[in-house]
């Protein structure tokens, strides 16, 4: 069988081998015998009905479960038009815009995604995306490591794990270390901060943070990284942001966290980095950055600029490794910022506070939950409290829907206009359980 | 300008000073941001585009006819592998139960099954042990790949301190290195381009963690010695890399595991078909020997009697992704796999191995070094690379990637892939020749912008429409 993606009938294979003066393609591979191999791995050619059988078959083993799940991935409906609009395949099979000529449209839809996040942030510089919330903030972290002296991170203990390990990943290599600080109701201890900040190259900080509580000591955190010669870098949001204070409004440098709440399904964890900065740190941003310029013509046009920061000009001494980073997911939450327009988003925003104030409320009411844990303004999702937490996220399970067991007593639930109608259902299914 | 009959002509939608305007430039209002939250927490305002769907769809059409893809024409972009990207693997991204949220396990049997599948499969395709598949691109290969090796060699009590590269080698392959605070060693390439056996002999010490390599190399060129370069940086108690960034010369015929090497990683937006999305997403799965395996990031996928599950290896190196890496990258590559099957991942080496070289034969500039496997590297000698490549864009050809590697003289990397049709090969070249002899400074002018200054966009910074002041 010959691969469907490779077009060359019979013939002209023929005529081509002729040309370069060889008999077989095999001939062409200057590979020495004893590495060759009979490329058998025992996978089957298959027409593309079959493949579509094959992985529906697989998807179709997962189980048809109504998720009330958060901690830095979030569900929100996609409208179609993204789907319509970004699988354009001039989007969608291009890559990085080496030729700015042939491809204004790509530039131009992640500049507008850049200045969306600019007027999100309150910061002067956004970038076209890295990887996800996590790679994000150990990039904030090494940036921070290059601009101020230090070493330490200080990171709050609510920050998840996983992004707890990646950030060590990210810095270890640049001599620092990672710190938490506590945290009182859910939101930051500031005098242990200030006592702990002497050493640190930067102060992190959520809002919303991973139990769903906006953080409202900003400003003081703030104040604490200023006074200890920190950066201060903010994790967040677009849809939060479309509602909640500039972060540089708090004195933020920085502000990290993930675009993928717009635009993208859940997806497993697929990620947009969102990377904003101050202006003062424009040398040190990582990854790529769409600019305006002009053309021949007069006219402006845009391309990636300050390109001596990246690795293929600056190699060891790059600011990030990143080349490929998540461009089409950034387009896709651009396209879908753009649909719900500045109303659409302080809209859903609302939603995000509201939902999860309702719900609480009602779980509130059934005896042997207290909700939420900390009564504190809160985003998207909650933390409960139960008797024997992963007893009821099980049984919870097995009437069909998904939540967080945090630890013994506490459970997190999260809620959005995606599954806000299935609220009743769950908290019928609550009372089940706790009872 | 050559007499080729088919001059492109990009869709240009202009007005006056400027193309398509910004979204902000066509509908844009503040709205007060009433919530119910208290109001120390919230902004007053917030001032983005406020236009309907109809505006909306119009603009994103409008860029996207502004932009060129591998579905507009060739695409022979050096080192990226612009091959084409079957349709059907979008549609099954998009399907509702392959979006489930990261935290589930037990009740996401599918997606791990793809998971467990497809890192099977490219264990076999690497002749690697065991993969991970949480890198989200081919640099995040790298460092996790990195990673790795540092905790390999501090187990057995080693804190090496360096890693060598050839100058030959993609940036990101240095940036990885010192990320992960590794002082990076540049090796100077033999003369034929490959790499020189006694200069890396003289290179390597106890000081070595690691070894990058990239096999067909940038120049196209398979690294013959591999085997005696394995031995020379295991002697030296150093393990060595494969950056898979040209795998697809390879697929099917040859595997970096039987080559000695101890670590890979994959490029599934290259070699695996997955688009690349106007910069990405992509995903680098990371495969390595057993004996590196319980240093792989956690969490790792296996098959038990009752399904599909997540475990910690032994000794993790921790994460390198908030979750589980670029999950809708992995199911289209895996797609892929299954429809190529052994003997479609065969063909596809052959004929982008044959594509390359047909094209290297066609072109009228110098190649300095051979004979090439995907690739090949043209020398653009006393003109500019980067005019040849404005050039060639007035003839619906995207350039190949200009001026790297260094070794060769404005060097055109040039890699056609194995979707083009001799037909398209045919026209390449002549773009490509129509070049030579000419000694236009104005190309391109059949593009949606005509040649944008760089200079001015880097001295004077606008990166967002708050910066813009021409209205
Ligand atoms: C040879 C080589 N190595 C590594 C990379 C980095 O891969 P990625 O862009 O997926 O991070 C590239 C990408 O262009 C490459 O060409």
């Amino acid at each position: 069988m010959t691969s469907p993606y490779a077009p060359h009938t019979d013939d002209e294979v023929r005529d081509m081998l002729d040309a370069v003066g060889a008999d077989t393609v095999n001939e062409l591979f200057d590979v020495p015998d004893e590495l060759l191999h009979d490329g058998e791995f025992g996978v089957e050619p298959k027409d593309e009905r079959e493949v579509v059988r094959h992985v529906d078959e697989l998807l179709s083993r997962n189980d048809d479960v109504v998720e009330f799940l958060g901690r830095g991935s979030y569900d929100h409906y996609v409208p179609s038009a993204v789907d319509h609009l970004t699988l354009r395949s001039e989007f969608l099979t291009s890559y990085t815009q080496y030729q700015p000529e042939v491809a204004q449209g790509s530039l131009q839809a992640l500049f507008e995604y850049q200045s969306m996040l600019v007027e999100l942030t309150g910061l002067g510089v956004a970038n076209a995306s890295v990887y996800d919330a996590a790679t994000a903030l150990g990039e904030a972290a090494l940036l921070a490591a290059r601009v101020e002296d230090g070493d330490t991170v200080l990171v709050p203990e609510t920050l998840l794990d996983e992004r707890a390990s990646v950030l060590r990943n990210y810095v270890e290599g640049a001599g620092l270390s990672v710190v938490e600080y506590p945290t009182e109701e859910g939101n930051a201890d500031v005098d242990t901060v200030a006592e702990r900040a002497e050493e640190a190259v930067m102060v992190y900080a959520e809002t919303p943070n991973l139990r769903g509580v906006l953080e409202e000591n900003l400003d003081a955190l703030g104040d604490v990284a200023e006074d200890a010669d920190a950066l201060f870098c903010v994790g967040s949001d677009p849809v939060a942001l479309s509602v909640l204070r500039p972060p540089a409004d708090a004195g933020a440098d920085i502000v990290i966290g993930d675009a993928s709440v717009l635009g993208a399904p859940t997806a497993y964890g697929t990620g947009v980095g969102l990377f904003a900065v101050d202006e003062a740190h424009i040398r040190q941003v990582p990854g790529h950055l769409v600019g305006a310029s002009t053309d021949e013509s007069g006219r402006r046009a845009y391309t990636l600029t300050l390109q001596t920061r990246e690795q293929h000009i600056r190699k060891e001494r790059a600011t990030s490794n990143i080349c490929t980073n998540q461009a089409w997911l950034a387009i896709r939450a651009a396209v879908h910022a753009a649909l719900l327009g500045a109303s659409g988003l302080v809209e859903l925003a609302e939603r995000c506070v509201e939902e999860p104030r309702a719900l609480a409320e009602r779980l509130d009411g059934i005896d042997g939950v207290e909700a939420p844990v900390h009564d504190r303004p809160c985003f998207r999702e909650f933390a409960a409290r139960v008797d024997d937490a992963p007893r009821v996220r099980d049984e919870l399970l097995e009437r069909g829907f998904a939540v967080h067991a945090l630890n013994d007593d506490e459970i997190q639930v999260c809620v959005t206009e995606t599954n806000a109608d299935a609220t009743d259902d769950l908290v019928a299914a609550f009372e089940e359980v706790v009872a | 300008m050559t007499d080729d009959a088919r001059v492109y002509e990009q869709a240009r939608w202009s007005d006056d000073n400027r193309y398509e305007p910004l979204l902000n430039e066509k509908d844009e209002t503040t709205v007060d941001t009433d919530t119910s939250l208290p109001d120390d927490l919230t902004r007053d305002t917030l001032t983005l585009p406020d236009a309907d769907e109809p505006v909306v769809a119009r603009h994103y059409t409008r860029l996207s006819q502004e932009n060129y893809g591998v579905d507009s024409g060739p695409y022979p972009l050096g080192s990226c592998t612009m091959k084409y990207n079957p349709k059907f693997t979008e549609d099954l991204a998009a399907r509702d139960d392959a979006s489930v949220h990261p935290s589930r396990e037990e009740t996401a049997q599918g997606t791990l099954a793809v998971m467990d599948r497809l890192q099977k499969h490219l264990a076999r395709i690497g002749g690697m042990d065991a993969v991970t598949l949480q890198p989200p691109a081919g640099a995040a290969g790298e460092f996790t790949g990195i990673l790795v090796a540092r905790a390999y060699h501090r187990s057995n009590g080693d804190e090496r301190s360096e890693v060598i590269v050839p100058d030959t080698a993609h940036g990101t392959n240095f940036a990885s290195a010192a990320m992960a605070g590794y002082d990076v060693v540049e090796l100077p390439s033999g003369d034929d381009g490959r790499v020189d056996v006694d200069a890396l002999r003289a290179a390597v010490s106890d000081e070595t963690a690691l070894f990058m390599m990239t096999n067909p190399n940038t120049l196209g060129l398979f690294e013959r010695d591999v085997r005696e370069v394995a031995d020379i940086v295991h002697d030296a108690g150093g393990l060595l890399y494969y950056d898979g960034a040209n795998l697809n010369a390879l697929l099917g015929r040859a595997r970096p595991g039987d080559m000695g090497f101890d670590i890979m990683h994959y490029n599934l937006h290259k070699t695996f078909a997955a688009p690349h999305g106007g910069g990405g997403p992509g995903a680098g799965p990371v495969g390595v020997t057993d004996e590196l395996a319980p240093f792989l990031p956690s969490p790792r996928v296996r098959e038990t009697d009752e399904g599909y599950e997540f475990y910690e290896p032994a000794e993790t190196v921790g994460k390198v992704h908030g979750f589980h890496g670029n999950w809708l990258v992995l199911l289209k590559a895996y797609a892929y796999i299954e429809r190529l099957g052994d003997a479609g991942m065969r063909d596809t080496s052959g004929k982008a191995v044959l594509n390359a070289n047909y094209l290297a034969e066609q072109v009228d500039y110098d190649v300095p070094y051979g004979p090439p496997h995907h690739e090949f590297v043209a020398s653009a000698g006393e003109r500019d690379a980067l005019e040849v490549a404005k050039e060639m864009l007035d003839h619906g050809v995207h350039p190949p990637t200009t001026k790297w590697p260094e070794i060769v003289d404005e060097a055109l990397m040039t890699e056609p892939t194995e979707a083009e049709t001799k037909e398209a090969l045919d026209r390449v070249a002549a773009a490509f020749n129509g070049t030579r002899d000419s000694n236009a400074d104005d190309a391109p002018q059949n593009t949606t912008a005509r040649r944008v200054d760089q200079t001015e966009a880097a001295r004077n910074p606008r990166l967002s429409w708050h910066a813009l002041d021409d209205g």
